[in-house]
């Protein structure tokens, strides 16, 4: 229990730095509206208030200053505005809802699991390959380091056009871009842990006259899981990015991408930062997931987690 | 000790290419090792006395002279898996119990379920580590860790045992103790052990024969037959018949020094 309480001091440095900056970033419409509501503001009229910045207007208002915690469109919302956004989206909407953030959550969500098991699933295979052939060795680990520079922003409308041309829509392309992203990692990995076992481990496999294949499912495979699961973590964050980063260059009408493209466009902070902040809860909940399992995969094995 | 070696070795050479030149590991070794003995290597690092073990074992090739092991090749002895090898770490693996990895050779060698459950009791008896099968092995202390990693090299019987300095990362006292253990359990199993170390007490001690051997290139220096009875109480180190041994290693140790 030691470990709360830097973890709720950050928290709390975290909060109040984002409660204290509400106040400059949202002075200026905060004023505009208070004029409009017949406040008397200064300076007086709104060309003279942009030559302030928003701490100075702040220090001309200070009687405003709760007014900037409850604008209906603020430039940077407080966080019990975000707080009770979230709330109504999630737990006072029927999840079928299209203002539900359950329903948005779920449709990123079911592309995100499936990109990460086909990253997955690919990222082994890659690093099977490359461990076990000379020639995969040599060719594959470039194709995949650079597959990684170019910005996912960039690809993924390419990505969503073409599959969409041949007539392939929906949650598939999204989870095209998830296992493009998510396959890495697990690469990177488990090319690690399947290199991990030393030559004296391999030599006392050869005195035993072991096939290859006994290597690798005795010794080169359990070694490896250590790293899987690190690569795992990496890989599931990697996914739910994907997924969201594939909603939004293409209109989609569903997933917290659609969502944060939508409140950008009609000038709904609340909503795009709703969908932020579910879209964080969401993978911090899956990394969490992973290390559980990982602890308990490991201490079956016998091994510490690392 | 008239019949045919168990291994034995002719001319054996072996240059390593390195970045730096050619290095010589193995210069002309002759040694005849007959069933039953239990031999140790000694010498000072880069005498070769690991990788002449590694050569019996089939994990070096010589680029010279002959060597067989039960009248095979060393790689066809290591196919009929006809000698257990113990490393300097115990190596065992962390995701395996202690009995899981006294089982890993049974299960690459195909054994039945029976029979790999009744080997793996009898060799943890044969270590003392009866009882800990269940354990992993971060719960054993490092001498504890050795000795099963013996016995995983006993599991499936081989007549020869090789063994890389197996008792070096480990105190004194553990030291005195498993060499104990391991006459006890060379006697009771009437295996041929080949042994490397640098410890000349630990060679004395154990050995019915003794290879000195000195670096640059690496080779042998000496071969001592010891006098020293098979039953060997600890405090045999007192006797004068020890003691006269372990002047003569160190003189072979110290000439082959002065001429390298």
């Amino acid at each position: 229990m030691k470990s709360v309480l830097p973890i709720v001091t950050v928290v709390a440095a975290i909060l109040g730095f984002w409660v204290l900056a509400v106040i400059p970033m949202n002075m200026h419409l905060t004023t505009d509206q208070a004029q409009r509501d017949g406040l008397v503001v200064t300076p007086e009229t709104p060309a003279e208030r942009q030559a302030y910045s928003g701490l100075g207007l702040t220090l001309q208002n200070t009687s405003l200053i709760s007014r900037t915690y409850t604008l209906e469109r603020p430039r940077l919302p407080s966080p019990h505005q975000v707080g009770a956004e979230m709330w109504e989206t999630v737990f006072e909407r029927r999840v079928t809802s299209r203002r539900s953030l359950v329903y948005h959550g779920w449709v990123t969500l079911s592309a995100t699991l499936v990109g990460f098991a086909i990253g997955t699933g690919l990222g082994i295979l890659l690093a099977v390959g490359i461990v076990y052939n000379k020639a995969m060795d040599m060719s594959v680990m470039p194709w995949a380091i650079a597959s990684q520079t170019i910005p996912i922003l960039a690809l993924a409308p390419m990505i969503i056009v073409m599959l969409g041309s041949i007539g392939i829509q929906g949650l598939f392309p999204k989870a095209v871009i998830s296992a493009y992203l998510s396959f890495f990692p697990v690469v990177v990995g488990m090319v690690k842990g399947l290199r991990s076992p030393d030559a004296m481990q391999t030599d006392l496999l050869h005195t035993y006259n072991a096939s290859p294949a006994q290597g690798f499912w005795k010794l080169r495979l359990p070694a490896s899981v250590p790293y899987l699961f690190a690569s795992l973590k990496i890989g599931i964050s990697a996914s739910l990015v994907g997924a969201i980063v594939a909603e939004l260059p293409t209109g989609a009408r569903a997933g917290f991408g659609a969502r944060m493209l939508v409140g950008d466009q009609y000038g709904q902070p609340l909503v795009t930062w709703a969908a932020l902040f579910a879209a964080a809860i969401t993978a911090a909940a899956l990394v969490g997931f992973f290390s559980l399992i990982e602890r308990l995969t490991l201490r079956r094995m016998g091994m510490h987690a690392a | 000790m008239s019949s045919v070696p168990v291994i034995s070795a002719n001319g054996l050479n072996l240059t390593f290419q390195t970045n730096d030149g050619p290095v010589h590991a193995l210069k002309d070794v002759n040694l005849d090792i007959a069933k039953g003995d239990f031999v140790s290597f000694i010498g000072p690092s880069g005498c070769g006395k690991t990788t002449f073990l590694r050569c019996i074992a089939g994990l070096e090739k010589p680029t010279g002279g002959e060597i067989t092991v039960n009248g095979m090749t060393p790689d066809e002895a290591r196919r009929a898996r006809a000698y257990g090898y113990v490393f300097q770490a115990a190596g065992l693996y962390p995701w395996r119990t202690i009995g899981g990895n006294i089982r890993l050779p049974l299960e690459i060698m195909g054994f039945s379920e029976v029979e790999k459950k009744e080997r793996v009791m009898r060799v943890l008896e044969l270590v003392d580590l009866a009882g800990f099968e269940k354990k992993y092995p971060w719960q054993l202390s490092g001498g504890m860790q050795q000795r099963a990693s013996i016995a995983r090299a006993l599991a499936f019987d081989a007549d020869i045992l090789l063994m890389d300095e197996p008792f070096g990362a480990l105190d004194e006292i553990v030291r005195d103790h498993l060499n104990e253990q391991l006459l006890d359990l060379w006697a009771r199993t009437e295996k041929t052990i080949g042994f490397v170390t640098h410890s000349i007490p630990e060679a004395v001690y154990l050995s019915t024969k003794i290879v000195v051997m000195s670096p640059r290139p690496g080779r042998i220096t000496d071969v001592i037959d010891s006098p020293l009875p098979k039953e060997r109480p600890l405090d045999i180190r007192d006797t004068p018949e020890f003691i006269e041994i372990a002047h003569r290693v160190r003189d072979g140790l110290r000439a082959g020094h002065v001429d390298a």
